[in-house]
């Protein structure tokens, strides 16, 4: 081997090295991408181009690292554990790396999203040999400094050493390392020789969180930034008649008035619109102003006349053609296994229940905000979306810029849950700033939030067993949805595999109330329908809930059936956890036990609520789960994100109620809709199951089951079956407080 | 525009604004203390909680026009440093997820425990019942307010 200066990346772990001019190494890497074989190098790699990467180490003379995390924060964490996989490999002390939010150019960026809870999944391997490989070069580096062989030299918090008792810092050969070639075949450590992964590593941005610096989209400044406020239809359904803005431009601090949405109707005119939700076609009316207060006064003076331009629909219609839709024959079959008609009709007993679910807004406590700069040149936008390069290739279109001329740099984000997947408020911020030609910030208020969202569709699950000699010998499951149905992979969660006849059909409504993904999208309901079905079943075959479940897994372990999605095994050893944390069975008196499990996002969830009555009315005391999540790479972000999962489930499941009258909103703001606060929190016990497989989502699969764990505790507690949501509407009561 | 003076963080502060404008935003847009969060505008959530007079107040409700005769904290003044013992519970206990609602619940929290420096369980779960996060830290915030209960005390 001897030091060369082309030719420096890999193919394979698509990475390349560079000295920089200031001092110290780069590494830029290609996450994600990087375990595909087929996946294709950036043309030119000369120079050392930040716009070919998506990822970057940089380790300076003095051996501390920086990485630049290349993943969308919404607060799940992968600002911290990516890094920390990383680290890992590299073999270097934690306190030495500092963690940046990577810069984004859209138009080099290959998949850069936070959503389905596939960040880490993904990422894992990518990670990890990126970091090996990183510290093999430094390691060869200082094996020709020495000249000895590499394989007689090893690499510990940072410092090489050899068998003749030499020493050198990462930064002492960073200059010689950065002109190796790139070694193929690095070798990954084991689980057990894990120093980082596995420890408690408190998120990056705790310093600026806790002293309140700027991270956020709504945080973000530039030099002649205006800010505008946008009025949206009231109604669902509606569009812009007419306006009067003589009001509004008296308001101190208004600049003007004008109205937007040319744009993204000709945008949707040519069919391009090829995301899952609706974009509003109607003319909006935009206050232009220099401050954030003056553009959402301005815009409560302004006057505006909405007619209606397809039709205003109520949440009492969607009820009925939901029931319509479950009732008829129009179904798509998602999955089918034996013959379901064939099983009920030979059944000794059939049962059926209907559950039924409200739309819900995602309500991220940072509304949402975009920034755009505009000019004849380029377009620059700023902000929170889980999805940057779309929303960029969607503004580039619309404006008819070439995709090379519009850069989007992520923010820190207020919360997503969803919400910021879709690019809405990216394109109102573009099409503002492209019409002014200044740099402007479109700021939602609350109420524009909640009442233009994107919500998790209204569903109706009918579920339908059969029993046959104390066996459950069929389910049928239809699912009934205002927007679109669950996603592919659904049907194939439990029970697919474990019941021999199996059938599971969709059908939808197509309204014009937008819905989208809302956390854990589908499955946040779902769960809740079967696991408290088969809380039912287990009740009318009178054996113990738990012991159903295991019952049933059985059938499905060691299955040979591809598309099943979840392990029967890893599932039962989870419920198995659950069960023993959670003294199942064993409670004192006046405490009563709900049990729910599920799989979703390639992680499998068991939980066990307990809840205690207060002058007869539930109060939720404490949920112990069990998560089986692969290696967890950072316990004390692993636990965070379980516990506001299983928090968010319960506090939707108990509260959470939304619908439309003629079109319009039922709630505005928090006055009226109800979420979860402190003094209605149980406390949330989690445990993982140990093993050392690749680890999987966190941000979502704690929630869904949550909803179906306190349903059957309520049950227990109270012989009340949970057949909707909100449970305080069941419950007829609108105080639980504890 | 009338001119007003403002006394935050220890330091006096003069803005031009309209009268009816809210303290949430002069700190946020005219002073560039954005780590008071606007949320709901209507109280409700507790992300613009500041002190006024060591008392926890919703900067969204308060008019600039009111503010000339008392001291006003934000979470950038609430220490020099960052160590304030609630911050420093926030980190020991790794509260934030999204973070955003966060500089909101510490303020509640400090000025909670300058009133009440030993608190049950039961007192802080109400005192931090008024700030949403929606992330739903909840059991770390509830356990963050009790370490730095420990570290006041």
């Amino acid at each position: 081997m001897k030091f060369q200066n082309k030719n420096n990346f890999s193919r394979r772990n698509f990475l390349k090295t560079s000295v920089l001019a200031g001092g110290g190494m780069l590494i830029g890497f290609n996450l994600l991408t990087a375990c595909k074989p087929d996946a294709e190098m950036p043309v030119d790699i000369e120079n050392l181009n930040f716009n070919d990467f998506n990822a970057f180490i940089k380790i300076s003379d003095e051996g501390y690292v920086t990485i630049f995390s290349p993943n969308p924060e919404i607060g799940q964490g992968v600002k911290t554990s990516m890094p920390m996989i990383i680290a890992e490999e590299l073999n270097v002390e934690w306190s030495k790396v500092n963690v940046v939010q990577g810069v984004l150019d859209t138009k080099n960026y290959k998949r850069q999203l936070a959503g389905g809870s596939q960040s880490i999944r993904f990422g894992w391997d990518a990670l990890r040999q990126t970091g090996a490989t990183t510290k093999q070069m430094l390691v060869n580096a200082a094996a020709i400094k020495w000249n000895v062989n590499a394989n007689t030299c090893k690499a510990s918090k940072g410092i090489i050493t050899n068998s003749n008792g030499d020493k050198l810092g990462y930064g002492e050969v960073v200059k010689e390392a950065a002109l190796l070639e790139v070694p193929e075949d690095v070798k990954l450590k084991k689980v057990s020789e894990y120093t980082i992964i596995g420890q408690e590593i408190v998120n990056v941005d705790i310093d600026k969180i806790i002293t309140g610096k700027p991270l956020f989209g709504l945080d973000y400044k530039a030099e002649g930034m205006l800010y505008a406020s946008v009025l949206r239809p009231p109604s669902f359904g509606q569009k812009l008649e007419s306006f009067d803005a003589t009001k509004a431009k008296k308001v101190a601090g208004v600049i003007d008035v004008i109205t937007i949405g040319d744009k993204v109707r000709n945008f949707v005119k040519a069919g391009k619109n090829n995301w899952t939700f609706k974009l509003s076609e109607t003319d909006k009316v935009v206050v232009i102003a220099t401050n954030t207060w003056a553009a959402l006064k301005g815009k409560k003076a302004l006057s505006a006349v909405w007619v209606t331009d397809t039709k205003l629909e109520s949440t009492q219609d969607h009820d009925k053609i939901l029931t319509k839709v479950l009732d008829g024959k129009k179904q798509n079959i998602r999955r089918e296994d034996g013959d379901v008609h064939k099983a009920f009709s030979k059944a000794d007993r059939v049962i059926e229940k209907t559950y039924h679910s409200p739309f819900l807004p995602h309500n991220c406590m940072e509304p949402m905000n975009f920034y755009a700069n505009v000019t004849a040149e380029k377009v620059h936008l700023v902000g929170p979306v889980q999805t940057p390069e779309y929303a960029a290739s969607v503004v580039a279109d619309m404006l008819g810029y070439d995709i090379d001329k519009v850069s989007l740099e992520m923010t820190r984000m207020g919360g997503g849950f969803g919400r910021r997947l879709y690019g809405d408020f990216v394109y109102e911020a573009a099409e503002i700033s492209n019409a002014i030609k200044k740099p402007v910030k479109v700021i939602s208020s609350r109420e524009d939030d909640m009442t233009t969202g994107i919500y998790r569709p209204s569903i109706k699950y009918r579920i339908k067993a059969s029993i046959k000699d104390g066996k459950v010998t069929g389910y049928h499951l239809k699912e009934a949805a205002v927007g679109g149905n669950m996603y592919g992979l659904i049907p194939n969660f439990f029970p697919a595999g474990c019941i021999p006849n199996y059938k599971v059909e969709t059908g939808n409504y197509r309204g014009n109330i937008t819905t989208g993904a809302w956390r854990a999208p589908y499955t946040n309901f779902l769960a809740f329908a079967e696991q408290s079905f088969f809380d039912e079943l287990a009740t009318e075959l009178n054996i113990d809930t738990i012991q159903l479940r295991l019952d049933l897994l059985q059938n499905v372990k060691g299955t040979s059936d591809k598309s099943i999605q979840y392990s029967g095994q890893r599932m039962e050893d989870t419920i198995k956890l659950v069960r023993e944390k959670a003294n199942w069975g064993k409670t004192k008196d006046g405490v009563y036990q709900g049990f729910s499990a599920y799989y979703s996002h390639n992680t499998h969830v068991a939980e066990i609520a307990e809840i205690e009555l207060k002058d007869g009315f539930p109060v939720i005391k404490k949920v112990v789960v069990a998560v089986d999540c692969g290696v967890v790479v950072n316990p004390t972000g692993a636990r965070n994100q379980v516990e506001g999962g299983v928090l968010d489930g319960i506090g939707h499941a108990m509260y959470a109620d939304f619908s439309f009258k003629d079109g319009k909103p039922s709630d505005r703001n928090f006055d009226t809709y109800r979420l979860i606060r402190m003094q209605e929190t149980p406390k949330v016990e989690v445990h993982f199951v140990e093993n050392e497989l690749s680890p999987t989502g966190l941000g979502e699969p704690g929630l869904p089951p949550a909803g179906g764990a306190v349903a059957n505790a309520i049950n227990a507690a109270l012989g009340k079956r949970m057949y909707s949501q909100p449970f305080v509407k069941e419950l007829n009561d609108s105080s639980i407080l504890s | 525009m009338p001119n007003y003076t403002l006394y935050i963080n220890g330091k006096e502060r003069s803005v031009t604004a309209d009268a009816d404008t809210p303290l949430l935003w002069i700190l946020r847009d005219e002073l560039n203390l954005v780590g008071t969060k606007f949320g709901c505008g209507i109280a409700q959530c507790g992300a613009c909680t500041v002190h006024i007079d060591g008392v926890a107040i919703r900067s969204c409700q308060m008019q600039v026009s009111i503010l000339d005769d008392v001291k006003i904290t934000t979470i950038e003044g609430l220490s020099a440093d960052g160590k304030h013992p609630v911050q420093e519970a926030w980190k020991e206990i790794d509260v934030p997820q999204c973070g955003y609602c966060q500089s909101g619940q510490i303020m509640t929290a400090s000025a909670f425990l300058e009133e009440n420096k030993n608190p049950s369980e039961e007192e802080i779960r109400e005192a931090m019942h008024g700030n949403i996060c929606r992330c739903a830290s909840y059991n770390r915030i509830e356990k963050a307010v009790k370490v730095a209960a420990d570290k006041m005390s």
